[in-house]
This record gives structure tokens, sequence and C-alpha cells, in this order.
């Protein structure tokens, strides 16, 4: 591990620009109240305190993206028909700067799923290879916030390149990925040892903050017994209006939806951002749908987060625990209580 | 007796004849409450009656079609109820309305800007103290005490139903009048006083930041195409998928053209936004022009019939024979 740096508040915009001047720079900056990604500006101050409305998903995997576009035509004296495809992989160079750890962190639930050897998808692959995450440790935890039940913590670096913890005066750097050493490099950084245990102890605290975690070691094998349970799943539910805000606004929701928007015989297949919450997820075209009711989705989105994800990636729970599924939710439907409730039912 | 304890004992005695009764009850922290379905005499315990019953619990009633079910409803709430009884979309016989009179309710989004003001952040809010016209709010140990005028929902400061239009069960002393002429809307004033460009580079600014998750649509209790959207919906195809400003207006768009005459106001779509987006503009400026032509408000009166829904040969204010 690299040594700890350090970097007084009144220079991060020299960073910023630095970093700004190689690649594309997002940052979280308020914007109609709510706080977003947006590309660095230095006319707008970036918000680093409490953790944006929407994470940097987009950065990575974005809400809408072109595939490939096409166009039939015909060529020779017989008319024989041509199809020609342009697919769109090359991905920008991206630093996502002040992200918390739960954002950067979602992404190593798509990872298994998108850099996997069976489906390796190239999109994803390009992105998230052209992408540093400088991650803001949390100094302050909200009601909202469990990543410590799900294996993580205020301070998890893991899938951060850098990380930045908050101290007074400015932030400590550390180089948490062999990507992330090399952007230490900037005059604007200098040794941070003074610091470190001042950092230590703001992680320290931001994790005692969160308090005890509950025993959810049996989610997995807990859900998949209250599988057939509708009752159970209506109770759950009742209050869910079915919006996609939980899923969108989610590090680790990565399902997604192919369409062709074209005209005549040239065109564009689009992929974009899907929501399991929503009644068109598993339509299937017959008019047959697995899921026909709101009960029905809201037992998939959380089966999929606790149970049938671990049960396929060692364990791995596939929520960070941010609670923006929590907080941005318009009826508050919490999927702590939920995945709480299946492990007491089916303890009985 | 309260009004909360009012209307628990008409709910009890309700509740056996009911599939369930939906209202409200305490939610995963001080500053939020969340819907209460009622189906067991113990979960009649859990209601809750006061300021932070933000949400329109009409929302839920035509999922229960076939069902009777009672909804507990502040004044405003119960506007959509009469407005879905107007459309036909639940039938009077299925639904039992609990009221009483509403003191106003808080908007989030203002509670969570005088905390940040104090330097708080209401993701940290332990405790929530209402006491006639003060909200306290207590964040990280600290209190913060803001007049209920300028944390009450817009809706709230301009209120013409603080007593429901139509209840089964209303308890307790009706809840005084807001005041005699509602105020000027402020956010359709500010709207009206931009020109067309500015107001374009307005709602470009505010939709840009749009996710799409539509929740606006299903929180809004009239949104009652559901599951045949034309927001997902292939045929027809009048929006892609693709995630330009330029569509996502266009859903606006289309919400509210469908909304015209049958909103009532109740502020759903613009409270249910995650990303605070100022949807609840684009209704009021239709509903606006609807009581200018038509004289009508929507959700006042069951036998009403809205006046986009009907054909009169000669209307009384637009004069086409005299064009």
């Amino acid at each position: 591990m690299a040594a700890v740096k350090y970097i007084p508040r009144e220079k991060l915009p020299e960073w910023l620009k630095a970093l700004a001047a190689q690649s594309r720079v997002l940052v979280p900056v308020e914007e109609g109240g709510s706080v977003v990604f947006r590309q660095y500006d230095p006319a707008r101050a970036p918000v680093f305190g409490s953790d944006a409305t929407a994470p940097p998903k987009g950065a990575v995997f974005p809400a809408c993206q072109e595939l490939f576009s096409y166009a039939y035509g015909k060529e020779g004296e017989d008319n024989a028909p041509t199809l020609k495809l342009d697919p769109k992989t090359e991905a920008q160079p991206t630093v996502v700067f002040g992200s918390k750890p739960c954002g950067a962190r979602g992404f190593l639930i798509f990872d298994r799923v998108y850099m996997g050897k069976k489906f390796p998808d190239p999109y994803y692959i390009a992105a998230r290879e052209a992408t540093v995450f400088v991650t803001m440790a949390c100094a302050t935890v909200e009601n909202t916030c469990f990543c410590h039940w799900v294996g993580s913590g205020p301070a998890d670096a893991a899938g951060s390149d850098v990380l930045l913890t908050p101290v007074e005066g400015g932030y400590t750097v550390e180089a948490v990925s062999e990507k992330g050493a090399k952007f230490l490099d900037n005059p604007a950084l200098t040794d941070g040892a003074a610091k470190a245990a001042e950092a230590e102890a703001v992680k320290k605290a931001s994790r005692d903050a969160l308090g005890e975690a509950p025993d959810i070691a049996s989610s997995p094998a807990a859900l998949l017994s209250l599988f057939d349970d509708m009752e159970f799943w209506r109770d759950q539910s009742d209050k869910c209006v079915s919006c996609g805000a939980c899923t969108y606004l989610c590090p680790t929701c990565y399902c997604f939806s192919i369409t062709d928007e074209g005209t005549g015989t040239a065109g564009r297949r689009m992929r974009s951002w899907d929501a399991c919450m929503h009644f068109q997820f598993t339509l299937e075209a017959s008019g047959h749908n697995p899921r026909p009711t709101k009960a029905h989705r809201l037992k998939n989105r959380v089966g999929h987060k606790f149970s049938y994800y671990p049960t396929l990636h060692d364990g791995l729970i596939a929520c960070c625990g941010c609670g923006r599924c929590v907080k941005s939710c318009p009826v508050s439907v919490d999927i702590r209580e939920i995945v709480q409730n299946a492990v007491a039912k089916a303890k009985g | 007796m309260s009004r909360l304890d009012a209307l628990k004992t008409r709910i009890k005695e309700a509740l056996p004849g009911l599939e369930c009764v939906i209202g409200w009850q305490k939610g995963y922290d001080a500053l939020h409450n969340t819907p209460l379905f009622i189906r067991g005499e113990a979960d009649v315990d859990k209601l809750e009656w006061g300021a932070l019953n933000v949400h329109n619990p009409a929302v839920y009633l035509p999922s229960f079609a076939g069902k009777k079910v009672g909804v507990v409803v502040k004044g405003c709430d119960s506007r959509s109820v009469v407005e879905l009884l107007q459309e036909k979309l639940i039938d009077r016989d299925n639904v039992v309305i609990f009221s009483a009179g509403c003191d106003g309710v808080v908007d989030i989004a203002k509670v969570r800007a005088k905390l940040a003001a104090a330097g708080l952040n209401a993701g940290n809010a332990e405790k929530v103290a209402v006491d006639g016209k003060t909200v306290t709010v207590t964040a990280a140990g600290k209190a913060v005490s803001m007049p209920m005028a300028e944390v009450a929902a817009d809706k709230c400061l301009r209120c013409q139903f603080p007593n429901a239009v139509l209840a089964d069960a209303f308890v307790g002393d009706p809840a005084p009048q807001v005041q005699a002429a509602p105020a000027a809307d402020a956010d359709l004033a500010a709207l009206d006083a931009m020109s067309v460009p500015e107001r374009m580079a307005f709602w470009r600014y505010h939709m840009d930041r749009c996710i799409r998750c539509y929740a606006c649509r299903n929180a809004c209790p009239m949104c009652v195409c559901r599951d045949h959207c034309i927001a997902q919906s292939r045929e027809p195809h009048w929006l892609s998928q693709e995630d330009s400003v330029t569509e996502k207006l266009m859903f606006q768009v289309v919400h509210a053209m469908h909304l015209a005459g049958r909103c009532t106001e109740c502020g759903e779509c613009q409270r249910a936004c995650p990303m605070d987006i100022p949807v609840l503009a684009l209704k009021k400026h239709l509903n606006r022009t609807i009581h200018d032509l038509f004289d009508y408000q929507a959700g006042v009166d069951v036998a009403a019939i809205p006046p986009l829904l009907q054909f009169k040969l000669e209307e009384d204010n637009i004069k086409e024979r005299s064009w």
C-alpha cells in the first residue's frame, strides 16, 4: 500500500482541473434540490458531504446507450441484400470523483455478471476499464445507511481506486488499486503521514455510528423458503406503487432492456435500464407474465439481491447498503425490514 | 377523544366487513410516515394522524376492484376518491371513507432544506414534534424549530378542503379553513413571468435529471392506465427508450394532458419524484385553463362529469360559433 497523501480543501480544484485535462471527470453537484453526478465544471462547487441522490451508475452503465447502428441495403446486379452493422464499444476515459464507497462498490456486483467468462459484455468492460473511482469515505452516516449489513462499511475501498477521507482542513488520499496509484502524481498532493491517524479515527467513528448489524446470513435460504408464500409478499408489497425509483437509483441493479429505434431500413439498437418493478419487465410476447402483480415483482427484487445472486456468487449480497431505495421511495418501502421479516418468518 | 382515537374506534367497528383499511403508520425514521394496510385489529393501533401523513392513499383504491376496502383520507385525498368515483374507476359500494379534519402536512423537501440551512442532515432525523403552528425536528442531537407555514406542503397553504368532501365516517371537529381566498400559486406565477424560451430552458434544465422511474405516474391516483402506459408501449410508439430530455419532457406533457380537468392537485407526482423535479406545475397550468374555460374543479362532486370526458354542442365559455 502506497503512503498516505494529503490535499487541503482549497487545493481540490487544482487537482480536479488537472484530472479534467486528461479525462471526463464526474463529480456530485447540486441540481434543483437533488445531487447528481455531472462533468466537472470549476464554476460549480461539488457536493461531498452527503451521498448523492443518484449514484454514479451511469458513468459505466448509461441509462441508455447505443449498442450499434444498422442499415439494410442492396448490392450488385442481383440486388443481394446487405446489412451494415456499426458497433459502438469505445469508452471515454472517466474519473468518478467523490462518490461514496457504496456507489463505487456497486460495480463489484456488475463485474461478476458482465465481466464473467461465459458472457463478457464488451460495452461494459470497455467502460469499466476506462473508469477510475476516486471515492470519498463517509464522515457521517444517515438513517437509511446499512452498508455494514452487507459486508461493507463507510470507508470500504472495495471497487474504488483512490480513497479520500475528510479530515480537518482537507482530505487524506490513499491509492487502493494499481490504477489508483497513478492518480496521486499531482503537486497539489503532499505527504499525509501526519493526518493518517485522524483519517483512521474518522473512518472508525462513522463505522461505530452505524452500530451493530443484524444477522441476515440466513436470508438466501429464508427468502427461497418463502417463494410461494404470496400472503407474505402481499403484506410486504401492499404499499409499493410499482415505480422504478428503487431500481434506477440502485448502484447494483444491472438489468437492461433492448429496443431498436429505426425508420425504414436503418436504425439503432439501444440498451436501456430496465426495472423489475415494472409490469413490462417479464411480460412475454404471448401476453403471459410470470410476475403479474407488484407482490411477485417486489419478491424478485428482494430475492435477487439477498438470495438468488448470493447463491450463484459465493454468498456475495447484491446490495451495497446505500439506502437509496429506502430514502427515495415515495412510500418508504424498506428493504431492510422485508429481509428481516423474511428471516424471522422463515425461522417460524 | 382525539381525532386519532376516534378514527381507530370507527375503523375497528368497520374492519370485519372490509378487505383492509388503508391509512398511515410510522416509517423508517421519525420524519417519515408510511402507508399502512390494516388487515387485523392489531394493525389499527399502528395508525397515525397528523402532519407526516404526506401520501395520498387513494392511489391504491383501483387495485382493489371488486373488493370492499376502507380508506383514511385527508381533505385533499378525499377529492381523489371523489374523482375516481366520478370516472367510475371505483365503486361507491366498495369503499368506506374515514376522515378527520386536517391541519396540513409537511413537505419533507422543505424540512430537508431547513435542516440543511442549520447545518444538519434530514437523514439524521431522530425526533419530530408538531405543536400547533411549529414543527420541531431533532437531528444529530440538535433541535430545530420551523414554523409550519414555512414547511407545509404548498397545497396546504392554499387549501380549500381541510375537511373531506365525502366521508362515511368523519370524526371530531372540522379543521378551520386556511384562509378565505386561496393565496396565489407561487410556482405558476414564476413560470408565467418567464418568456417562452426561458420556460423551455427551465423545463429542459429540470428534466435533464429525470431518471424515468415513473414515480410521478405511479403515485398519481388518477394515472389509471397503469400497466398500459404509452411511456413503455411499443404500439403506439410515441416514446422511445432513449433517455433524451425531449423524450422525458414529452412524457410529462402527455401525463399532464391526460390529467387536464381530472387532476385534483394532490401533488403526489412532485412529492414522489426522487429527483425533486417540479412536475406539478404542468398539471396546475392545465387545470387553470380548464377552470377558466369550463368553470370546473375536479373531485368535488361525485355526480359531475369532467369537462373533457363529455361533449357539449355549445360550450358556455367557448363561443366557437361566433369565431
